[in-house]
């Protein structure tokens, strides 16, 4: 049984959820019928062998990519028939990103990074900042807020990443490969605080992963094989956790 | 604990004499350490004993024992209930999960979805252990690090196991 099947069986509500998506890189297919479908407040993990679409459901379920054939539901709107524009919205309003490096503005500092995504969603900057100074001392970062994020080191950096997804409260994270770059203790403390901070905000986390201790910390792990969603733990999804 | 269940995933593919299963279950299961004939008639016999296997009549021929075994209905039923469960994650587990997989390929039975079983299992327990490390001090971290550490590298055998059934079922149905 497919989690989509699952959630509609159990009736489920999902917040994010892709029905038979199909995307290929030229000729190359990526996903053949991926089927997720993700309860609110639930932590998931996406696993796979490399190149097998895990990345690119993630890329769908994010509304960066707008597959051809399948349908992507956002908390009950259809979200790959929409604009451009109207998903880049969305994507910055309802969604937080943690990817393995390169998400932050080096240039920036750590106050400034974290602070970014309310000043988009045009949130003013007292409160923007007032907001992003909130988040240091729950990711060990006080007294960090003046300095440039291209002067931290990768755990350091990851920690932003984790508060800058967070802040804005977005229905949910979508994180590829957070600790990818980073050793095992300093994976272990950022996957710490991005789990226990999305449980903390309610916050539903779709976590991309080749590692399975990362992956153990989610709620629930889905096997992806040959762009399909091939198996998965069972776990009762209106539980949630 | 697995030659048993071994011998009767052999004889599920057809009766066979003593003989022929030691030679199988060596070429597959027992390239380290072959099984001694003591251990297989032994076998055999607590097997007939239970009702698993059926002895057929004597036939002629040199050698201590030129009986064909059958499996009966009861050994077929525990074999299929024993292949189909996942094994308890523990480490060191890559034997009994290596002989469930080349039993499966040998019979045409579904050996991707017992991986994915046993996978599933396996995530379940490290899910258990990460929520020890969450919870508790130092040392149950490092107890559960411990036994994370062992899960993964199972996993990651899984893995490996599981992009290469293909040529695995070639090589087995071949031989």
């Amino acid at each position: 049984m497919t989690s989509v099947d699952a959630a509609l069986v159990k009736g489920a509500r999902t917040v994010i959820e892709a029905r038979e998506v199909y995307w290929s890189f030229g000729r190359t297919p990526a996903l053949t019928g991926a089927s997720l479908a993700v309860a609110p407040g639930e932590i998931v993990a996406v696993m796979g062998p490399s190149g097998s679409g895990k990345s690119t459901l993630l890329y769908c379920l994010a509304g960066i990519l707008a597959p051809p054939r399948g349908e992507v539901w956002l908390d009950g709107e259809r979200l790959d028939t929409l604009t451009d524009s109207r998903r880049s919205e969305l994507r910055r309003s309802e969604f937080g990103f943690v990817f393995q490096f390169g998400q932050l503005v080096p240039e920036l500092t750590v106050a400034d990074n974290i602070a970014l995504p309310l000043l988009l969603g045009r949130v003013r900057r007292k409160a923007a900042y007032a907001r992003a100074a909130a988040w240091l001392p729950r990711l060990g970062l006080d007294g960090l807020d003046g300095r440039r994020t291209g002067e931290l080191s990768g755990g350091q950096a990851q920690r932003v990443a984790v508060a800058r997804a967070l802040v804005a409260q977005p229905k949910v994270v979508f994180a590829d490969e957070p600790t990818g770059s980073l050793d095992t203790l300093t994976g272990e403390l950022v996957m710490e605080l991005l789990v226990g901070l999305a449980r903390e905000e309610q916050t539903t986390v779709v976590l991309v992963t080749h590692d399975s201790r990362v992956a153990a910390y989610a709620d629930r792990q889905v096997v992806v094989r040959d762009g399909k969603v091939v198996s998965q733990s069972e776990v009762e999804l209106e539980a949630g956790r | 604990m697995t030659v048993p269940l071994t011998l009767l995933g052999l004889l599920e593919r057809e009766p066979s004499h003593g003989y022929d299963l030691k030679r199988d279950y060596d070429t597959y299961f027992g390239r380290d350490k072959p099984l001694p004939f003591g251990q297989v008639y032994a076998t055999l016999g607590r097997l007939a004993r239970d009702g698993k296997v059926a002895p057929g009549d004597a036939e002629p021929g040199a050698g201590p024992d030129r009986k064909r075994y059958a499996i009966t209905e009861q050994g077929a039923s525990e074999f299929d209930a024993w292949l189909s469960q996942p094994v308890e994650p523990e480490p060191h587990l890559q034997t009994v999960l290596f002989s469930k997989v080349v039993l499966a390929l040998m019979l045409g039975r579904p050996a991707e979805a017992y991986l994915d079983t046993q996978r599933a299992a396996h995530m379940q327990r490290m899910r258990e252990l990460t929520r020890v490390k969450q919870d508790g001090g130092l040392m149950d971290r490092l107890l559960a690090d411990h036994g994370l550490f062992h899960l993964d590298a199972d996993l990651r055998w899984i893995d490996v196991t599981s992009a290469r059934l293909g040529a695995l079922a070639e090589m087995v149905r071949a031989s």
